[in-house]
């Protein structure tokens, strides 16, 4: 219920984030921004760092604007802000949705973008979000600037494509004004994480909690290309899943979720 | 004008909503050390051995101890002991063996909190482990392994025989219904989890912290278990966040706190983690329940047989004896022509169970209310009509059922009718068959459950009664000493307000106090929903009492005789008859000496408040998601003291027994590890997932104390369990789906669906 | 290390350990105990106070990173005279509380929703609501508490 103890050093600018970090081994230290999700894995000491470098009040790291490439977003923007962002429900309406069922207000007042993605839970919801939407993360090292897109950037269950020494710089989003989207999140209980998700925008389908990264569904995004009604797409939608079981679903029946709620994120697109 | 049944705001709440109640957490004792326990992550094992060598050098580690230090301490002994094998006490600190994951194996003691997790990491403890038994229908059948080997099986506690049951129970019968159900087990989850703060005096005697359900029966506890007596032990319960039967008395870990403040002479604390207190304090309901049903094809019931296996847990604790209650409460609100009952409790490698609130009666609500749809679904009766023909007709003699329990006044239908009325019944059929028509993959469900609940128990020698010391001072205030230990009812607001009625004294002039055995050493606490009608009686009966003795004293003071004075309660003063400015008012009466009465209420019997709930839930037949659109209850508990706070209790009550209907469940994997053991596992109700309430009002008095009050507490949850799980069937019912276990998660309603489908293509 | 922050109004300054949570730093330095602990899992809500008036879950919150910022807790929302917020005042009318424990932070859960959204409707106050437990009330006077309570709250919650 208590994190081990570590030490504490806050950054001021990127720059010295990634000084910090290049002094301390592999997982030795590790980047808080909100907090929401490196800190409750430090409590439950699934999380033993040593040191902790808070980015949070980095504020080349945080605002939201738009450039020709779409919709740019600071790493440390708290999911709220993302959620009541006029420019961001304008251009990814979608994203907007995603980060207002975060948790709770509670938690959207802390959480950020960066460390929900950084963090890379497959149920989570703004993983599976960037995917659907074609979006990209900006990540800063010591090498320079990189883009990866979202698909690439979720790697394995819990893992991404962050090297050590690196740090997430802001999210892009492409602009997606007047693209339908859809979004459906199954949970049994308002806070939870969802039991499977669904998003859909411009063709494409991202699932969450289908297996360790938010996965497209392929089959189902082709056979809508094809010109397939939504009702017969979306029942190709668990092709290629292996969804994990636990206490709230079976493999049989997240798969069966995954087919309703495609074929519903697609019926009541916005 | 009266003050009894209207809404008076609580005068406890100005500092809970401003610098909050003072907790056991809240409470500092100068020179305290942290207690953090070490405990099992395995269900069952032999331990090996426990090396705290390494904690102890750890920082800030003051000691740490192990059941071996704890050797000559008794164990703690089952409760019930003529009925309950005295084979399977639990040591305070596990010796040998452990037997349910969060058995509590040691201790570290630290200067500060945050050092006792680090400490705790370090404590070595190696176990061996056994097969362990996690499925309560397979505790009993050979094979199966034993915990408790000197007690020969796992068999706690047996109620009623077996090869007593009447084959020919259902002959006759033109239709009968057969099923066995779970009522899951659920964990109490209070907000405040458990606490102890502890430290011995000079004079050798123990004052203890706690929070609780009523400090006499803690300090009783906690002296057994420390091998103290009872006087050399005080209990002083502060605001208690919370307890839903699952505080009374004391836990291992209680004894072991103040044990380690007399180990080390100073002033122990501890605190559980919410993990802690998911796995370490006792569980509630987890029983498997077969249910008959017999009768007429026309509606009628004629038998009814309950066959109970109680999982008791690892010790038996207060859940074992629990299925006495679910016997003595199985038939119900009906008319059943032949009933009988029979139960066992069987140990397993789990969390001991306990009481938690209902305790024993919401089991036998559940299995009847579902034994009554299961017979309407198979007649093709109504429901509600089903009930109707079924329910005993209204009463207001005591009438005895053939399960011994008293019931003492009844008005069944017209609260049924009450009930289907508010909720608009008819519409809410038309309603879902117009769905049906439809093929709406969100089918609406309209769940029925009518109950009678027995409150006020009093197991204790001498029936059910209480205690209460009323005192008026001489500057115009008084105080009411207690023996009920409110944690939210409201009582300190309550017995005020009927002080006030009977003194004349403003309600915040008058103090209430409870829960420190020094100043009220005897006490039945709260729970069973017994405060008001013994606790409540109580107060009133000694303000009345102290109104007597006071009219010796006036007329003393005015030189007439005691039947010529009048006591004038909205001048809380005696006049003379005729002469009102011969007064004397009653402070006044208290200057010289004390005044105040001391009296005990003892309640002919136990009382049967009744009701019946209504639940409308939707239910996404693709999904299997439950949404609850409504809740309409009649929930009679006799004579309403305050409104205000009996719909408080009603609204709680409703959303916990919601709660196990479609949420909650505690899960267990196959070798005993807990699945549900975080806030974010256990699906506790949030405030998203219950609508607001319809509450409708009866109120039919009981004879059994002068405030016609029945016990408000429990009626909730025992009525919106089987309201709630019924509707969510009735949703299906027409897809052919005849039964759901608690709770209907997602999962379970979506398989539901499947399987009967699957069944009737075939 | 050296930590300095305004709580309620005050500034503070304090040596603390980066691992000290907000939730005991307020209420074993500050001796601000209203606020309680409820839950390991940033669940429960139990534990909430307002950070730059938004309300945040201070079991989750290092106080380290608080630093040169404003908390505000149930002890700070009342009056100058102690007179109760009206968020504090439509819980007692209300009765929105019985055992008190999730009391504090229900409260100031409700002031951070009505600061950002006066006007909410029940369903908005439910989901608003999420993040706090009570196993008491059965939310159901809680959301009338803060439905009250919208009529009468300005928009800023001053710290």
């Amino acid at each position: 219920m208590i994190p081990a103890p570590f030490d504490y050093v806050a950054a001021e600018s990127v720059g010295q984030a990634l000084e910090l970090l290049a002094g301390f081994p592999d997982d030795d230290a590790k980047l808080l921004a909100g907090g929401h999700s490196l800190l409750p894995m430090m409590k439950l000491r699934l999380a033993i760092p040593s040191v902790l470098i808070d980015i949070g009040r980095v504020a080349e790291l945080a605002g939201i604007r738009v450039d020709e490439s779409g919709l740019v977003i600071g790493a440390v923007t708290c999911h709220a802000d993302v959620a009541c962002s006029e420019l961001v429900q304008a251009e990814a309406p979608l994203l907007a949705h995603a980060a207002s069922l975060v948790g709770d207000p509670q938690i959207r007042h802390r959480g950020t973008i960066g460390g929900s993605l950084a963090h890379a839970d497959p149920a989570a919801d703004l993983p599976m979000a960037l995917v659907a939407l074609g979006g990209s993360v900006e990540i800063t090292g010591p090498a320079g600037v990189r883009s990866v897109a979202a698909e690439d950037f979720f790697v394995g269950f819990f893992e991404t494509s962050l090297e050590p020494g690196e740090l997430l710089t802001a999210v892009r989003v492409p602009r997606q004004q007047g693209v339908g989207w859809g979004y459906q999140k199954f949970v049994r209980r308002a806070n939870d994480w969802a039991i499977v998700g669904v998003a859909c925008a411009d063709g494409r389908i991202a699932l969450a909690n289908m297996g360790p990264v938010p996965l497209r569904a392929r089959a189902a995004e082709e056979a809508l290309a094809g010109g397939a009604p939504v009702a017969s797409a979306a029942l190709l939608a668990a092709e290629g899943t292996d969804p994990a079981e636990d206490i709230h679903a079976d493999r049989e029946y997240r798969q069966h979720l995954a087919r309703v709620l495609t074929r519903r994120a697609l019926e009541h697109q916005r | 004008m009266s003050i009894l049944g209207t809404r008076v705001l609580r005068t406890e709440d100005p500092r809970f909503l401003t610098t909050g109640g003072v907790y056991t957490e809240d409470l500092q004792l100068p020179g305290q050390c942290h207690v953090f326990f070490v405990r099992s992550p395995i269900a069952h094992a032999r331990i090996r051995s426990v090396d705290v060598s390494a904690a102890r050098a750890a920082p800030g580690v003051i000691a740490a101890y192990t059941g071996a230090d704890l050797a000559d301490l008794p164990l703690l002994a089952p409760p019930m002991p003529q009925m309950i094998s005295d084979q399977m006490g639990q040591p305070l600190l596990a010796r040998d063996v452990v037997r349910f994951v969060g058995e509590p194996v040691a201790v570290v003691v630290t200067e500060e909190a945050y050092q006792g997790e680090d400490a705790a990491e370090l404590v070595d403890a190696d176990y061996e482990p056994l097969p362990a038994v996690v499925d309560p229908a397979r505790a009993g059948e050979p094979g199966a392994a034993v915990l408790f080997p000197e007690a020969g099986s796992n068999v706690a506690a047996t109620f009623g025989d077996p090869a007593a049951l009447q084959d020919d129970l259902f002959d006759g019968c033109e239709v009968v219904v057969r099923r066995t159900i779970l009522n899951q087990r659920v964990a109490p989850a209070p907000m405040e989890t458990r606490a102890a703060a502890a430290e011995w005096g000079e004079d050798g005697r123990l004052t203890a912290w706690i929070p609780n359900q009523g400090a006499q029966g803690t300090r009783s506890a906690l002296a057994t278990m420390l091998g103290l007596d009872e006087a050399g032990v005080r209990i002083i319960t502060p605001d208690v966040g919370g307890a839903f039967g699952a505080k009374f008395g004391a836990d291992p870990e209680h004894a072991v706190v103040c044990w380690v403040a007399r180990q080390l002479d100073r002033p122990a604390r501890w605190t559980e983690t919410r993990n802690e207190n998911l796995i370490g304090m006792t569980h509630g309901r987890a029983q498997i329940q077969t249910v008959t049903i017999g009768g007429r094809r026309d509606g009628t019931v004629e038998a009814y047989r309950l066959e109970i296996v109680q999982d008791a847990g690892a010790y038996p604790r207060f859940g074992a004896f629990l299925p006495a209650l679910t016997i003595m409460m199985c038939p119900g609100p009906y008319a059943i022509g032949r009933a009988e009952a029979v139960a066992r409790s069987v140990m397993t490698n789990t969390t001991p169970v306990g009481a938690y609130r209902g305790a024993g009666r919401p089991e036998a609500t559940a299995a009847v209310e579902r034994a009554m749809d299961l017979f309407a679904a198979e007649t093709g009766v109504d429901p509600a009509e089903v009930r109707r023909k079924n329910l005993l007709p209204k009463f207001s003699e005591p009438h005895t059922t053939a399960f011994g329990a008293v019931y003492d006044s009844g008005d069944y239908v017209t609260a049924l009718d009450a009930a289907l009325a508010a909720a608009g019944y008819q519409e809410l059929r038309q309603e879902q068959d117009l769905r049906r028509a439809a093929g709406d993959p969100v089918q609406l469900g309209i769940g029925l459950a009518c109950y009678v609940e027995i409150t006020g128990p009093g197991a204790e020698a001498g029936g059910p009664k209480e205690n209460a010391t009323v005192e008026v001072h001489a500057d115009g205030s008084a105080t009411i000493l207690t023996g009920t230990s409110p944690h939210g009812q409201g009582h300190a607001t309550v017995w005020a307000m009927l002080a006030s009625e009977e003194l004349g004294i403003p309600v915040d002039k008058i103090t209430v106090k409870w829960g420190d055995t020094d100043l009220v050493p005897e006490g039945g606490g709260t729970g069973g929903s017994r405060s008001l009608q013994q606790g409540g009686a109580a107060v009133q009966q000694a303000a009345r009492e102290l109104i007597d003795l006071a009219r010796d004293r006036a007329a003393a003071h005015l030189e007439a005789s005691p039947a010529d004075l009048v006591f004038d309660p909205e001048r809380s003063a005696f006049a003379v008859a005729g002469d009102p400015d011969a007064a004397v008012p009653l402070a006044r009466l208290a200057e010289t000496s004390r005044l105040l009465v001391r009296t005990i209420f003892s309640a002919p019997g136990p009382t049967f408040p009744f009701g019946t709930h209504v639940a409308v839930t939707d239910v996404d037949t693709e999904t299997g998601k439950v949404v609850l659109r409504r809740v309409i209850t009649v929930d009679d508990a006799g004579t309403v003291i305050n409104p205000l706070l009996a719909e408080g209790q009603r609204h709680g009550g409703i959303a916990q027994g919601a709660a196990q209907a479609f949420l909650e469940e505690v899960i267990y994997d196959a070798d005993g590890n807990p699945l549900t053991a975080t806030f974010a596992d256990y699906p506790f109700l949030s405030a998203t997932e219950v609508p607001s309430f319809e509450l409708a009002d009866m109120a039919t008095p009981t004879s059994y104390n002068p405030l016609g009050a029945k016990g408000i507490g429990e009626a909730g949850t025992i009525g919106a369990t089987p309201a709630v799980q019924n509707a969510v069937i009735d949703a299906l019912a027409h897809l052919g789906v005849r039964h759901i276990d608690l709770p209907a998660s997602p999962q379970r309603v979506w398989r539901a669906v499947r399987e009967a489908a699957a069944e009737k293509g075939a | 290390m050296q930590l300095e922050l305004v709580v309620n109004g005050q500034a503070r300054a304090d040596e603390v350990e980066p691992r000290l949570l907000l939730v005991h730093y307020l209420r074993e330095r500050c001796g601000l105990r209203a606020a309680n602990v409820g839950c390991d899992t940033t669940s429960c809500g139990a534990c909430t106070v307002l950070l730059n008036g938004r309300s945040v879950k201070s079991c989750t919150v290092l106080a380290v990173q608080a630093a040169g910022q404003q908390v505000t807790t149930a002890e700070g929302l009342a009056g100058p005279d102690g007179e109760l917020h009206p968020v504090q005042r439509a819980f007692r009318e209300e009765h929105g509380l019985q055992c008190g424990f999730c009391t504090p932070g229900m409260v100031m859960a409700a002031a951070g929703l009505l600061a950002e959204n006066p006007h909410p409707t029940e369903t908005q106050v439910r989901e608003g609501l999420e993040g706090n437990f009570c196993r008491c009330t059965g939310y159901h006077n809680i959301v009338r508490a803060v439905l009250s309570a919208a009529g009468a709250v300005d928009r800023e919650v001053t710290a």
